[in-house]
């Protein structure tokens, strides 16, 4: 017994052990994949991000180096702080903390002391960085944008924050990302596949070589170079236009769906977002509250669309039979359809049919048949119900499905929005309260995109594409189920020829009579929407956005284009000019009345922007 | 002989190229190259050289660690060495031959019997004392490996009973941190009042069941406070860790954790000679004293440290087999000393970089690196085999 209980003993902890490493090493596999993690690090080889090209091939978006100052704070040598500060563009403060800062991260890694150097400054900095120890230069990309508009889709890139660290396990800290616009909606193809290296590190995170030689290492892949559909000469000449006014512009080619432009004014240029500019920038534009730069008004805002509506009403009328293409309506000058309650009009020619109540945008024409429209069933809850249908048949009403990460849904009340407003069944409603729809007021609210996306419908007679801005990826052409694909309206196709007839009127004798271009023919609608402010807690009428939407040529649709200028007053007066000049720069490639160029591009509508903020009272609709 | 030297030789080899990296190594070469000349010197000496002077050499040895507070070296607050230019000397490596030699002498010694209280308490008087000195450097790994004595002491009659006392009182501490002392009592009841239950009909002496069982819950209840007050918190964190009450990675676990993922990643064959991402990365804290074997464990595999374990595992064998057929008693207990010390660092030390023992520093015999570790492991054995080349001469 007391001979074999050590041997015993030995051989129990012998075996004990055999099984325990048997465990370890044969069995659980959990720390084998912890020793690959704590033992290599990733070195990440970053591609250059793709190239975007407008819809002419013209390069719109390019990369270009910049270069970040990094410093190993354990190998930095006592050096002139104030040479060195200078060169770098810096405060000696500055380079004392960042350095500071370096060393409380970590003395044996890298940190950044002043990034994104421009080629100029870096130019200079290399002659000198030899007598600086533990300096040196890390290159990235920066994007280069060959044109100075469209910075409202273009979008821009930026670090990482710590919200895409934790949604998105693609990125690491310092990682670039696209943010609005393109840039943003279609990061995963222009970012690239990045390569990389796994080097074996020490418990100091020092680099102690290359991992099993390189075997695990992948190479990086070039982002795919996008071709948008946009037109960038007539993006820029929209731009100019809208110079010094606010609004949006939005033109689509009709048989594809492809945004021929996408204007917001006011714009910046997208280069005010690149380097060590951006953050300044971005503040400042940021809160700028009121004419907000960043707000895409193509995309985002919300406008009654006034007028231009009345052709869907005039749609959803014939569709529903209850006037015919001939019947003819009087107009005094306004309809009465209450006790008190009276739509006014303006002065025009009476009676009017369909084609000549678009060409005079008569007010009472189409009063009328929305209000035969709603009362045609039972009750005006089912009437509005068809009505809306019909509406948003067209893409009013929700959101568009476009490749852009901005938008909004637009309203197109229905039946439920209005016992909700009236209390149904405490109180009863009938069409009469809905009646401004007719005309695009009351409770419609449509975006510029939205407006123009059912113009193009409207001149492709009943069905329209998804409006989209990618073309082309690599120079082949986008396959897609969403885009390619035909969007058929509720109204049957013989139903537009009168409204389109009638949208032709409107330039022959009707409210645009005088912005007709030569040898196009044009189809348009004025639209002029009353709007009101809060000014000083009091509700103040201000002057009336300027709407326009049209397309053109009549037969075969290139363009179609809706125009919003807020408090531009009357359609015709700068939504109608707008848009003309820009069929005829999109269709003809030149201008042939500078006149009215001139006219607007010199106009400012600062000072009607102003008026709200004066403190005194103002006129309006001068 | 001859294997036993081979053998030992060629760990010591694999040791010098774990860690090339490091300047350490050149110096252990030269410890081994010293070693060999050691070695002769150790067998050039008469055995009965040993066996007379061995309370001399005892005596020496405690005042070679007595005068550490006075001369000795501080490095990493262990005042445990002297220090000769760029070399330093653990004396506490040396210590456990001279102890082994003392018991040996001790025990051999006429009408010595450990079955008597009187021997038993001069026995641990001779223990006592180096591992107080030891203690005082302050360094509790090397001086725990006194216990390792109990082998050749049970070996030569120590009464079973204090093993058995010792096993129960580390059982009931350990559960006690556990599950508390609450549960452990209830057990111990239980137990008690089952062993009375079977053995009623031999008359048992009710009162010391009585007392033992209150003594075993006394205990239980005290443990609390000895974990909580008398451990520093570094300790009770081991014992935590090993007790699976808690996970802590990056602090208190950080070398266990690293070392058994350093093993864990090594697989069956293991990733070659200078391969370890783990070992040269340097993410094992005392990769090349204590945990040596994590370094094995990762570049050779599972086929390397198990071979390791086994070597150990026969070496020991061995070594209690020569002890066996020592015909003087005092080369028998000494070899069972020799055995005991060896199992013990070799039980503790690769028990706990492979997580199944708390962290304690004692070093894994012939492959961590230090040289007094070394010189003192080869004297220790080497001390052993002179006795068994000079068997016959009795």
């Amino acid at each position: 017994m007391r001979k074999a209980l050590p041997i015993a003993l030995i051989s129990l902890i012998t075996i004990i052990f055999l099984g325990r490493l048997a465990y370890l090493q044969l069995i659980d596999d959990s720390y084998k994949t912890a020793a690959i993690d704590f033992a290599t690090k990733k070195v990440y080889d970053y591609p250059q991000r793709g190239y975007m090209f407008d819809r002419n091939g013209k390069l719109l978006v390019a990369n270009q180096p910049a270069y970040d100052v990094m410093a190993v704070p354990l190998d930095v040598r006592p050096f002139d702080t104030l040479a060195f500060a200078n060169i770098l563009n810096i405060t000696p403060q500055r380079l004392k903390l960042q350095l500071n800062k370096a060393w409380t991260y970590s003395p044996r890694l890298p940190s950044i002391i002043t990034p994104q150097l421009t080629k100029k400054e870096y130019a200079y900095l290399q002659e000198q960085l030899h007598q600086y120890n533990g300096f040196y230069i890390q290159k990235r990309q920066l994007r280069d944008y060959q044109t100075s508009h469209g910075a409202n889709f273009l979008g821009y890139i930026a670090e990482v924050n710590q919200r895409d660290l934790d949604n998105k396990p693609y990125y690491q800290s310092g990682d670039l990302i696209g943010r609005q616009g393109v840039e943003s909606q279609y990061e995963e193809l222009l970012r690239g596949i990045r390569g990389v290296k796994y080097y074996q590190r020490d418990n100091f995170n020092r680099n102690i070589g290359s991992y099993e030689d390189g075997i695990y290492d992948t190479i990086s892949e070039k982002g795919i170079d996008l071709t948008l559909t946009i037109d960038i000469d007539l993006q820029t000449y929209g731009e100019e236009l809208m110079e010094n006014k606010r609004g949006g512009v939005v033109a689509i080619e009709p048989s594809t769906g492809e945004i021929l432009a996408l204007v917001t004014a006011p714009n910046y240029d997208p280069d005010e977002l690149v380097g060590r500019k951006r953050s300044k920038n971005y503040t400042r534009m940021w809160y700028d509250s009121i004419s907000k730069p960043l707000y895409d008004r193509g995309l985002q805002a919300m406008y009654p669309p006034g007028s231009p509506f009345k052709i869907f009403t005039g749609l959803a009328a014939l569709q529903e039979g209850v006037i015919s293409v001939n019947e003819r309506v009087s107009c005094y000058g306004g309809y009465s359809y209450g006790r008190s309650a009276r739509m006014a009009c303006h002065g025009h020619s009476s009676p009017v049919d369909m084609i000549s109540g678009i060409a005079y945008s008569c007010n009472s024409y189409f009063a009328q048949i929305y209000r035969r429209t709603i009362e045609k069933p039972e009750t005006p809850q089912l009437g509005i119900e068809a009505w809306s249908k019909h509406m948003k048949s067209f893409g009013f009403g929700n959101f568009l499905g476009y490749d852009l990460p901005a938008g909004r849904k637009g309203r197109i009340p229905d039946s439920t929005y209005y016992n909700w407003a009236y209390r149904y069944p405490t109180y009863k409603w009938y069409a009469t309260a809905t009646l401004s729809n007719a005309i695009g007021q009351g409770e419609i609210e449509t975006t510029p995109i939205q407006l123009a996306n059912a113009i193009a419908a409207v001149a492709n007679k009943g069905w329209f594409y998804r409006p989209h801005i990618l073309k082309e990826m690599n120079g082949k052409a986008i396959v897609d189920s969403v885009y390619n694909v035909k969007n058929e309206t509720s109204i049957d196709k013989k139903y537009f020829e009168p409204i389109i007839e009638g949208m032709h009127d409107v330039y022959k004798y009707g409210t645009a009579r005088y912005l007709g271009v030569e040898d196009i023919e044009i189809c348009g609608k004025t639209g002029t929407v009353q709007n009101y402010a809060i000014v000083d807690g009091e509700r103040k009428q201000l002057t009336d956005h300027s709407i326009f939407v049209a397309f053109a040529p009549k037969d075969n649709p290139k363009i179609a284009i809706a125009v919003f200028v807020e408090n531009g007053y009357y359609g015709a007066r700068y939504a109608g000019r707008i848009a003309s000049l820009m069929i005829e720069k999109y269709l003809k490639g030149s201008i042939s009345r500078t006149d009215m160029e001139n006219w607007l591009l010199s106009r400012s509508l600062e000072d009607e922007y102003a008026k709200p903020y004066s403190g005194e009272p103002f006129e309006i609709n001068q | 002989m001859g294997w036993a030297n081979i053998y030992s030789t060629t760990l010591t080899e694999e040791n010098t190229h774990i860690f090339d990296i490091t300047k350490l190594y050149g110096k252990q070469l030269l410890w081994i190259g010293m070693g060999t000349f050691l070695v002769i010197l150790v067998l050039s000496i008469e055995a009965k050289f040993y066996q007379r002077f061995a309370s001399i050499i005892y005596v020496l040895a405690l005042l070679l660690l007595l005068g550490l507070p006075f001369f000795g070296k501080t490095i990493a607050g262990q005042t445990a060495w002297y220090s000769f230019g760029s070399f330093s000397i653990q004396p506490a490596e040396f210590v456990k031959a001279a102890v082994a030699l003392a018991i040996a002498k001790y025990l051999t010694g006429i009408n010595v019997n450990l079955n008597n209280f009187k021997d038993q308490l001069q026995v641990l008087v001779l223990m006592i004392l180096p591992m107080g000195l030891i203690m005082l450097q302050p360094d509790a790994g090397s001086a725990l490996i006194y216990v390792a004595f109990i082998i050749p002491l049970y070996r030569e009659g120590l009464p079973s009973f204090y093993l058995v006392i010792g096993s129960i009182a580390v059982a009931i501490f350990l559960t006690s941190i556990k599950f508390g002392a609450f549960y452990v009592s209830g057990v111990i009841l239980l137990l008690a009042l089952l062993i009375l239950f079977f053995k009623r009909k031999s008359k048992p002496k009710y009162l010391v069941y009585a007392a033992i069982t209150a003594i075993c819950i006394g205990f239980s209840f005290s443990t609390n406070f000895i974990f909580e007050k008398l451990l520093q918190p570094h300790h009770k964190d081991r014992f935590e860790l090993i007790l699976g009450m808690k996970s802590d990675p990056s602090g208190a676990e950080y070398n266990i954790y690293h070392s058994k993922v350093a093993i864990g990643s090594g697989g069956f064959f293991g990733k070659g000679w200078l391969q370890g991402t783990q070992t040269t990365g340097g993410y094992v804290p005392e990769q090349h004293t204590d945990y040596i074997f994590s370094a094995v464990g990762e570049e050779w595999g599972f086929l390397g440290s198990s071979l390791v374990v086994l070597l150990f595992c026969f070496l020991m064998l061995r070594l209690w087999f020569l002890a066996e057929r020592q015909k003087s008693t005092f080369s028998r207990i000494y070899g069972y000393s020799v055995v005991g010390i060896l199992f013990f660092h070799f039980a503790v030390n690769i028990g706990m970089v492979i997580g199944l023992f708390p962290t304690v520093g004692i070093p894994l015999p012939f492959f961590s690196y230090g040289g007094s570790g070394l010189w003192g492991m080869l004297i220790l054995i080497f001390i052993f085999l002179k006795f068994d080349a000079s068997r016959m001469e009795l």
